[in-house]
């Protein structure tokens, strides 16, 4: 697959797909051919739009629980800080495509493949905005939580984590926007998503596929965006509160 | 393992091509860098000195950041075609934000004490920017620009999609230069990426004016953090 992308390009002309009905839109490959995408839409975009959905989310979950737990560790053990963040943004400053195509020799090319980058990629964000949060917590409220006879682990849970969950959420909200981004190039090693159909478009040259993948991968990406924006303000109301009162 | 070792005979045996494909991927970089830093800096500058447009401003960088690099390349081929002209105005939309916000955040957030003290002093408005608001905005200015920077060299590895060249032409072309010149390319831009973000750092102390520069590195790790904590409600 990796093999035929470059020659194709080469010719330039439009490789017209055998697939739907060949009007004289497609056969032109005009700009953008409305019926074609909406005749389409079920059988080759929304799939990969669920799938796409689910590398995401996959890989959010299970940089969540890596990031967290540093965190929590780095905010109990403060020289753990250091180490964890150099690991994490040595890998967040490796190119996509080039971080993918190194582990192809290590792990093949499947989703495990895909899903190793896009974790590595969330990590940095993840760990950084939520120490940022814990640190934030002002001494007061913590000598308070000791003073009413909190345990540490009580202490953590619901005094702590609550009062960093804006600094969690923002990191949370970039995290995955960023994974939503590099899953489009994940499909280079077989990943699926809506990468899928821009390395079809990249293969037959055919206009209207380059712009509706291209599309509906940037809707996504603004859609959970404003998600997980409204998410944000749902989960912690006391934060506009004391907006409204500074 | 072997195939790491083999991407190092690789790099060895064809350093002409791997000079040649860095070259061209600097140029696509430095193109698309420059025309960013054209547009989006002076316009945050100018925001940020008249203190308006602080949503559009702020918010600009989120978008940016939400922008799937190759969906922009994408549509950008479906609208532009192959070519250079795509791949630049792709890697300009997607460095640019980032830019503008830290230029905006810089300047609008130097101490208004100072600013007060410059105009007491008599200075004119454009005095005030460019020898009490821009010395002062340079570190924020600057994390901006080196975070775009950094991004345009990683994301240039894409545009070998839309015909622009660079490291990228040999990272996915595998059946001409086989697995070693696959991996040998990929640790060639791996490389790249962090040689300019080392440099770009030292140009940052050095923009950097002497009394801020023990905040330098606190300002950076900030400019990742706060903007995106600003959209979520807190300001």
């Amino acid at each position: 697959m990796i093999a035929m992308i470059s020659p194709l390009i080469a010719d330039a002309g439009p490789v017209i797909p055998k697939f739907g009905h060949a009007s004289s839109c497609i056969t032109q490959n005009k700009q953008f051919c409305a019926s074609w995408f909406f005749d389409n839409f079920s059988s080759r975009f929304e799939p990969r739009l669920i799938e796409h959905i689910e590398l995401t989310a996959i890989a959010v979950g299970i940089g969540m629980v890596i990031a967290f737990t540093a965190a929590i560790i780095a905010y109990k053990m403060n020289w753990f800080e250091g180490p964890f963040s150099l690991f994490s943004a040595f890998l967040y400053t490796i190119p996509s495509l080039a971080l993918f195509e190194l582990l192809v020799p290590i792990t093949g090319i499947n989703r495990t493949t895909a899903e190793i980058g896009l974790v590595s990629y969330t990590l940095l964000i993840l760990f950084r905005n939520a120490l940022t949060g814990l640190r934030g917590v002002p001494p007061e409220t913590i000598e308070a939580a000791h003073a009413l006879g909190l345990t540490d682990r009580q202490r953590l849970l619901r005094v702590e984590v609550p009062l960093a969950l804006p600094a969690i959420m923002a990191g949370i909200r970039i995290a995955t926007v960023t994974t939503i981004s590099l899953t489009t190039v994940a499909a280079f090693i077989g990943a699926g998503g809506l990468g899928k159909p821009i390395f079809d478009a990249i293969q037959t040259g055919f206009k209207t596929e380059f712009l509706a993948a291209g599309m509906l991968a940037v809707a996504l990406a603004i859609v959970v965006d404003l998600l997980l924006v409204l998410l944000e303000r749902a989960i912690t109301p006391w934060s506009r509160r004391r907006l409204q009162a500074t | 393992m072997n195939d790491f070792a083999n991407a190092f005979t690789f790099f060895f045996d064809h350093l002409s091509l791997m000079g040649d494909k860095t070259l061209s991927h600097l140029e696509v970089s430095f193109a698309s860098i420059g025309v960013a830093i054209l547009l989006f800096v002076p316009l945050g500058v100018w925001l940020g000195h008249i203190h308006r447009f602080s949503f559009l401003a702020i918010n600009v960088s989120n978008i940016g950041r939400a922008l799937p690099s190759l969906a922009v390349i994408s549509i950008g081929i479906g609208i532009l075609g192959i070519g250079f002209a795509n791949v630049l105005a792709a890697l300009v939309i997607l460095a640019g934000p980032v830019m503008l916000t830290n230029a905006y955040v810089g300047v609008n957030e130097v101490n208004p004490d100072a600013v007060q003290a410059a105009r007491a002093m008599g200075m004119r408005s454009s005095q005030v920017l460019w020898r009490v608001e821009l010395p002062l905005a340079m570190p924020l200015i600057f994390a901006g620009i080196r975070t775009g920077t950094v991004y345009v060299v990683a994301t240039a590895t894409l545009a070998t999609f839309a015909g622009g060249g660079g490291l990228g032409d040999i990272i996915i072309n595998e059946s001409t230069y086989g697995t070693a010149g696959v991996i040998a390319g990929a640790l060639t831009i791996t490389v790249l990426a962090f040689l300019i973000d080392g440099l770009l750092a030292l140009v940052e102390f050095a923009v950097t004016p002497r009394p801020l520069r023990q905040h330098g590195r606190r300002a950076r790790v900030e400019a990742v953090v706060e903007p995106s904590l600003d959209a979520g409600g807190r300001r």
